[in-house]
């Protein structure tokens, strides 16, 4: 009831704001109160009069509102805004007050004051000295198909130079066009065939809009033809987009694996606690995270660089430490090494959960790991083309480390034959649990980057441990490029069915496959050949 | 058939049978016939509860079966478990008939509120105890007989076969979690009322539920045991030690591997439709891959290879477990933990296998 | 020797039958059953509300306790394991003797110890939000039923948002799958047409949300004002979010609407890029009023954590606790049947300065509020229903169960009576 009475009174106030606008356009601090309000619908409204007001501190105004800097005072109702520095700034006068304002409320912000805020500000900024702002405000117009920036738009297209901010403003000027009745027929046209250019999702909605009740019949067509050609394209978009996608899961199933494939493939432990090591990593990285904050913000995007070392080290000794206290005397004894895991799996998942509480913990992205990259439709997430790249990273170190090294060399020497190596003077209890650390400080590095896309929680390891498994596995134990090349593919297949068979369905459809594909080849993609492999 | 019986039991072998019958009669004894003043009365929750242990105990002797004697590592028995707990689910949820919520006389339910109009083929026979019983052993076993037909001709063995039963169960946990399948998805089957008749929730029902878990865990002992100490067990225990040569020697290993998994999966079918009328519920957690961890555990902690260490493993690893979630809920974890590590690092045999050896040494000791 | 070992299974049962009885003779306390997941896939949610209970019953022992003896807490972990859960229950009423429970988060929990609670005739509080369709004579739902949370929702975007396509996300199980239900039900009778609703389901903790999104993404791309209802549980919520803010959908384009994100679980995530999402709820932290500031700075204290957060379903054990509370001082005993009875009718001040009501449905009256994200992890109330609301514990959305009602006040007492044959379901 109360709400109803609120759209009655926005729409007087609108009716009279329309009626009486001229009167007091000039009146500054009159059009600026209509902000300060708790009523949404006022709000919404006063934007639109601060907008067309034209008053010096309009877009100032705006802003502060979008960031949420924007206050008023109750007794007066007049607005102040925060600049840079955080004091206040007088919004009518656009001056800093003689002394800083006290009692104020902040001006609050919804949704739908937020995309008045959005269409308000790009067709003032459409003239802003930064491309970057001109194009965004390019981008607002075409969202919000305001009639009333045509002629705006008419002129910055006129005078711009860069080609393309223009070909956004041509972009924004069709989409108003398209949808205009009384626009001549030709511009129409003109328009659908330049939203067939612009080839996205948002452009076949507005062709899908066009019919005989709003359009001429060549309108119609030209709209049905830019509209077919955009589907085509989008078609074989999501094709490359899924590959996009698959090759991102597998990167995060190559990280989640690639640990275990030295713990468990090279060295035959079935190592359950792998999954907390990779949890160990994540936390890490929180504790970095949050020492960042509170000591040096201004290192917050240097945050996973720093963690990625020290998430290495406090997995690889917590590893060592498991190697020298349980896991040496199991050597030759695989499936016990499974039972002592798990043992140290429960009871490392209770350590983290006393230490840290059992919620979630907040784990931040650098700036440089958020945003979109569109490359003409198709859509690259950084945060995931960092994983993608990342995990590559690991895989090409961790063979280095094995092929190039000289702990590589004893490594593959102790795991073909261990009494030949001893034999040879090699210090194979000192390699064992070398190579145990290197594993688990590698599936901590896992975890700086799984913290990014997933839980930060006690259970984090235990969603990945499946999986890794069946990975390394699939793979072929014991081979390096068969983990990749077992993520990999893992990652696709899942991709490709989850569009035909749904998530759930998806995955136990390859599940089963993986069954299948072991009786084929019972030891996996690439297997290790030799007598060693035969007990 | 006796001969062969006393012929091959040992003392434990035959304590074991014994106390299993006497605590199937005693304690439902003290149970209802008792008063409950008396100290000597055991409280109907405990006999559910061991009654649960009980159960578990057999699948533990159903997964030593096969890993003990055969070296076959499942990852996967909790699924047979599991799916011998759901055909009794499905039976009991069929007798709840038109006392559900929504009174409806055929359709459990949850397929009520999900707007089903008639019930799923799988669903068809169930009211039936006979079709109940025959589908508890035919499920597991059926799908125990492709999965290890396939695997075992194939030679998949070891580490692999331990991931690809764990794929089994994870896959079996995904399909039972989606409602589509009709199975009551992640509330599973729950709130039963009755089970031939007889109200579950009765003192009665479950001290007779309970003697039956006894009787059962006793039979599928006595089953294991003759299997192991014949010469079939011989050829199992040679394939577990040596694979290859066995082939060589001419046996088929695939079909001892085969037939020993089938009995193994039955088994731990019997045990699921004995725990589920107990704990009361079924849900699609029973067939993740850490609860078949778990009882892999029980088996290792008893120790492996002796089937009475299966059963008290499994027994005493989830006494622990109510002690320990009751007594110290915070720091419970810690202790199972360890108690995991110290077991594999101290008595890799377990408790009844290490044991065993005392006892050995001892006698050796006397002689010497 | 051999022997001695092979009937150690026995002495231990009857170990065991002893100790039990021996601990049942400590009776100068109340007991307080506290039945919280501390371990497992739940502990995440159900941990902060072990530490409420404790909170409250510290908080009222400072009063001198209920009825002139203090209250005692017994505190057990089922584990996230839901058999666990029925065992864990039976304990606390047969063996510690509890005369009240407090726990459980999920439906299948629920549902795992209703037969336990009825059995033996205890009590439990249920504290958060559910699909509704039951009512037992046993448990007290302080959580809110889909009519208190969701369709107050699908309201407030339809006028305010003027949403016109839907996404229906949810976790693949029961509080998704009937509130969907009752949604789309809802929705066509509001005249969306079919094609303007997508559903969608997904598994227990599912971390890769790529495709999903990327769906969203294009069904909102059709030009009418689209919005997603997200019954998305726990812990599918973080890498939801996550790759939403990474896909770039931003709340002023795809408004997500959610009704099992609270405080606590944005606090595991970075909210900026979430800005303006909505989520549905009873509660609210930053609800400005005296009540839940004083809640808030004494909770804080407690906790000895300036930062911790509140959430809705610790304001429903607050609620619970105060209304057992009365209704034991209403009944001069703790014995469950009789508190049973004095518990209708109660009324206790909830957290946002009301009055919560316990009715005869054993649902109780709550406000809907919705709230948008901001920026430091909290919401903003941009709208509340006027007064509270009565739980419909049965939707008249679904078929099945639009002609029953729930009253259990004498004469009728029932669960699920059926206003069309007259007759109460279950009884036979």
């Amino acid at each position: 009831m109360l709400r109803r009475l609120f759209v009655i009174f926005g729409l007087v106030v609108l009716l009279a704001g329309g009626a009486v606008r001229a009167s007091y356009a000039d009146d500054a601090t009159l059009t600026l109160k209509r902000l300060a309000t708790d009523n949404y619908a006022d709000i919404e409204l006063g934007i639109a009069a601060v907008a067309a007001s034209g008053l010096p501190s309009a877009e100032a105004v705006l802003n502060a509102l979008a960031d949420s800097r924007l206050s008023y005072r109750s007794a007066d109702k007049a607005l102040f805004f925060k600049d840079a520095s955080g004091s206040w700034i007088d919004a009518a006068t656009n001056t800093m007050p003689a002394e800083q304002p006290s009692g104020l409320k902040p001006v609050k912000v919804n949704n739908r004051v937020r995309r008045a805020l959005e269409a308000a500000l790009g067709s003032m900024t459409l003239m802003a000295a930064d491309p970057q702002k001109r194009i965004a405000a390019a981008e607002a117009v075409f969202k919000s198909r305001d009639v009333n920036t045509l002629a705006a738009l008419e002129s910055v297209i006129a005078k711009e130079q860069d080609a393309v901010v223009k070909r956004h403003f041509e972009e924004a000027r069709a989409a108003v066009l398209l949808l205009k009745v009384d626009a001549p027929e030709s511009d129409r046209v003109a328009a659908a065939e330049r939203l067939g250019e612009r080839g996205d999702q948002d452009s076949l909605a507005l062709l899908g809009a066009v019919s005989e009740a709003n359009a001429s019949a060549n309108t119609v067509v030209a709209a049905k033809l830019a509209a077919k050609g955009i589907s085509r394209r989008l078609a074989l978009l999501s094709t490359v987009q899924n590959a996009w996608y698959g090759l991102s899961l597998g990167s995060v199933l190559l990280l989640a694996a690639i640990g275990l494939a030295i713990t468990f493939g090279v060295m035959g432990i079935i190592n359950m606690a792998h999954g907390e090591m990779v949890m160990l990593g994540a936390y890490t990285t929180f504790v970095v995270q949050e020492i960042i904050r509170t000591k040096a913000p201004g290192l917050f995007d240097w945050s996973l660089p720093i963690a990625i070392p020290l998430a290495f080290c406090v997995s690889a000794l917590v590893g060592l430490l498991i190697e020298r206290t349980i896991i040496r005397y199991l050597y030759g004894r695989p499936l016990e090494t499974l039972l002592a895991t798990w043992g140290v799996s429960l009871m490392l998942q209770q350590a983290v959960r006393s230490a840290f509480g059992a919620n979630n913990r907040e784990v931040g992205a650098p700036s440089y790991m958020s945003g979109v990259w569109d490359l003409n439709g198709f859509q690259i997430t950084y945060g995931r083309l960092w994983i993608i790249l990342f995990g590559l990273a690991v895989f090409v170190a961790l063979l280095g480390v094995i092929k190039g090294t000289s702990l590589g060399l004893k490594m593959r020497a102790v795991i073909q034959n261990r009494r030949m190596a001893a034999a040879m003077g090699i210090r194979t209890p000192l390699v064992d649990a070398l190579t145990f650390a290197l594993g688990s400080g590698v599936a901590g590095i896992a975890g700086v980057a799984l913290s990014q896309i997933d839980n930060v929680s006690p259970n984090l390891g235990q969603s990945y441990i499946i999986d890794s498994f069946l990975v390394v596995v699939f793979g072929g134990v014991g081979n390096l490029w068969g983990t990749l090349l077992g993520a990999l593919s893992l990652g696709l297949a899942n991709k490709f069915l989850e569009p035909i068979a749904g998530a759930v369905l998806g995955k136990i459809i390859l599940l089963a496959v993986i069954i299948l594909f072991i009786q084929r080849r019972p030891r996996g993609l690439f297997a290790l050949k030799g007598r060693a492999v035969e007990q | 058939m006796i001969t062969f019986f006393i012929r091959h039991f040992d003392r434990t072998a035959i304590g074991f049978v014994t106390t299993l019958l006497l605590i199937a009669v005693v304690v439902p004894l003290l149970n209802l016939a008792v008063p409950e003043s008396s100290a000597f009365h055991i409280p109907t929750y405990l006999v559910s509860l061991w009654g649960k242990y009980l159960a578990y105990a057999l699948l533990a002797l159903a997964l030593d079966l096969v890993w003990g004697y055969c070296g076959i590592l499942s990852l996967g028995h909790g699924a047979f478990f599991a799916l011998g707990g759901y055909a009794m689910g499905m039976y009991l949820m069929r007798q709840i008939g038109a006392r559900g919520v929504y009174a409806d006389p055929v359709l459990p339910d949850f397929m009520v509120f999900l707007n089903w109009k008639e019930l799923p083929i799988t669903w068809y026979f169930f009211d039936h105890i006979g079709y109940t019983l025959l589908m508890i052993v035919l499920v597991p076993s059926v799908i125990a007989f492709v999965f290890g037909w396939f695997a075992f001709r194939s030679r998949v063995t070891g580490v692999y076969l331990s991931i690809i039963t764990q794929s089994l169960t994870y896959a079996l946990l995904l399909a039972f979690f989606r409602n589509d399948m009709g199975f009551g998805g992640n509330n599973g089957l729950t709130d039963f009322k009755y089970i031939i008749g007889f109200p579950v929730q009765a003192a009665s029902t479950r001290a007779t539920l309970f003697a039956l878990t006894a009787l059962f865990l006793a039979l599928g002992f006595l089953l294991a045991r003759a299997m192991v100490v014949s010469r079939f067990g011989q050829i199992l225990a040679s394939i577990r030690d040596a694979e290859s040569r066995t082939r060589f020697l001419g046996y088929r290993v695939e079909h001892y591997k085969v037939l020993v998994f089938v009995v193994s999966a039955a088994m731990a079918g019997i045990a699921g439709a004995l725990y589920v009328p107990q704990v009361g519920i079924i849900n699609p957690s029973e067939f993740s891959p850490s609860n078949s961890i778990e009882a892999v555990i029980w088996v290792a902690v008893g120790g492996r290879g002796t089937l009475v260490g299966a059963a008290i493993g499994a027994v005493l690893v989830n006494f622990a477990k109510t002690w320990l979630t009751g007594s110290f809920p915070e720091l419970w974890l810690y202790g199972l933990g360890a108690l995991f590590i110290l077991v594999t690092l101290f008595l890799p045999k377990g408790i009844v296998g290490s044991l065993a050896v005392v006892v050995q040494r001892m006698k050796g000791g006397s002689a010497a | 020797m051999k022997r001695l070992i092979s009937t150690m299974a026995t002495t231990a049962l009857v170990a065991g039958s002893l100790v039990a009885s021996i601990a049942a003779k400590a009776e100068d306390t109340i007991k307080i059953g506290i039945l919280h997941s501390l371990s497992g896939t739940m502990a995440i949610s159900e941990t902060t509300l072990k530490d409420t209970m404790l909170y409250l019953i510290d908080e009222q022992n400072k009063k001198g306790g209920v009825l002139g003896k203090k209250l005692e807490a017994v505190v057990v972990d089922p584990a996230s394991n839901w058999p666990l859960f029925a065992e864990k229950a039976r304990e606390l009423i047969t063996k510690d003797k509890v005369v009240a429970t407090f726990g459980c988060w999920t439906s299948v929990s629920r549902k795992s110890v209703l037969p336990v609670f009825e059995e033996l005739n205890s009590i439990l509080f249920y504290p958060v939000q559910y699909e509704g369709e039951e009512s037992s004579k046993n448990i007290f739902y302080t959580g809110a039923a889909p009519n208190q949370q969701a369709i107050p929702a699908v309201d407030y975007l339809m006028e305010n948002e003027k949403v016109q396509r839907w996404v229906l996300a949810g976790t693949d199980y029961v509080y998704p799958r009937t509130t969907n239900k009752i949604l789309e039900a809802y929705l066509k009778a509001k005249g969306v047409k079919a094609e303007d609703i997508m559903i969608n389901y997904t598994p227990f903790g599912h971390s890769d949300w790529q495709t999903i999104v990327a769906d969203i993404k294009k069904f909102g791309s059709t030009g009418k004002k689209t919005a997603v209802v997200s019954t998305i549980n726990g812990d599918a919520n973080v890498p939801f979010y996550k790759e939403l803010g990474n896909q770039g959908i931003k709340a002023t384009d795809i408004p997500v609407v959610a009704f099992s994100v609270g405080e606590e679980e944005l606090a595991g995530l970075d909210t900026k890029p979430l800005v303006g999402h909505l989520a549905a709820w009873n509660y609210f932290e930053s609800v400005d009023t005296p009540e839940n500031k004083e809640f808030i700075a004494k909770w804080q204290a407690y906790t000895k954590n300036p930062k911790r957060t509140t959430n809705d379903p610790m304001e429903a054990h607050v609620i619970g606790f105060n209304m057992w509370v009365k209704a034991v001082e209403k009944a001069g005993s703790t014995d469950p049947s009789k508190v049973i009875d004095a518990m209708i009718g109660v009324a206790v001040p909830n957290l946002t300065g009301g009055l919560s009501t316990m009715m005869p449905n054993h649902h109780i009256t709550k406000p809907v509020l919705i709230g948008e994200i901001k920026a430091d992890g909290q919401f903003n109330t941009v709208w509340q229903t006027p007064g509270t609301v009565v739980a419909n514990e049965w939707s008249p959305y679904l078929e099945g169960s639009k002609d029953l009602i729930a009253d259990w006040r004498a004469p009728l007492s029932c669960g699920n009576f059926n206003v069309k044959t007259g007759k109460c379901g279950g009884k036979s």
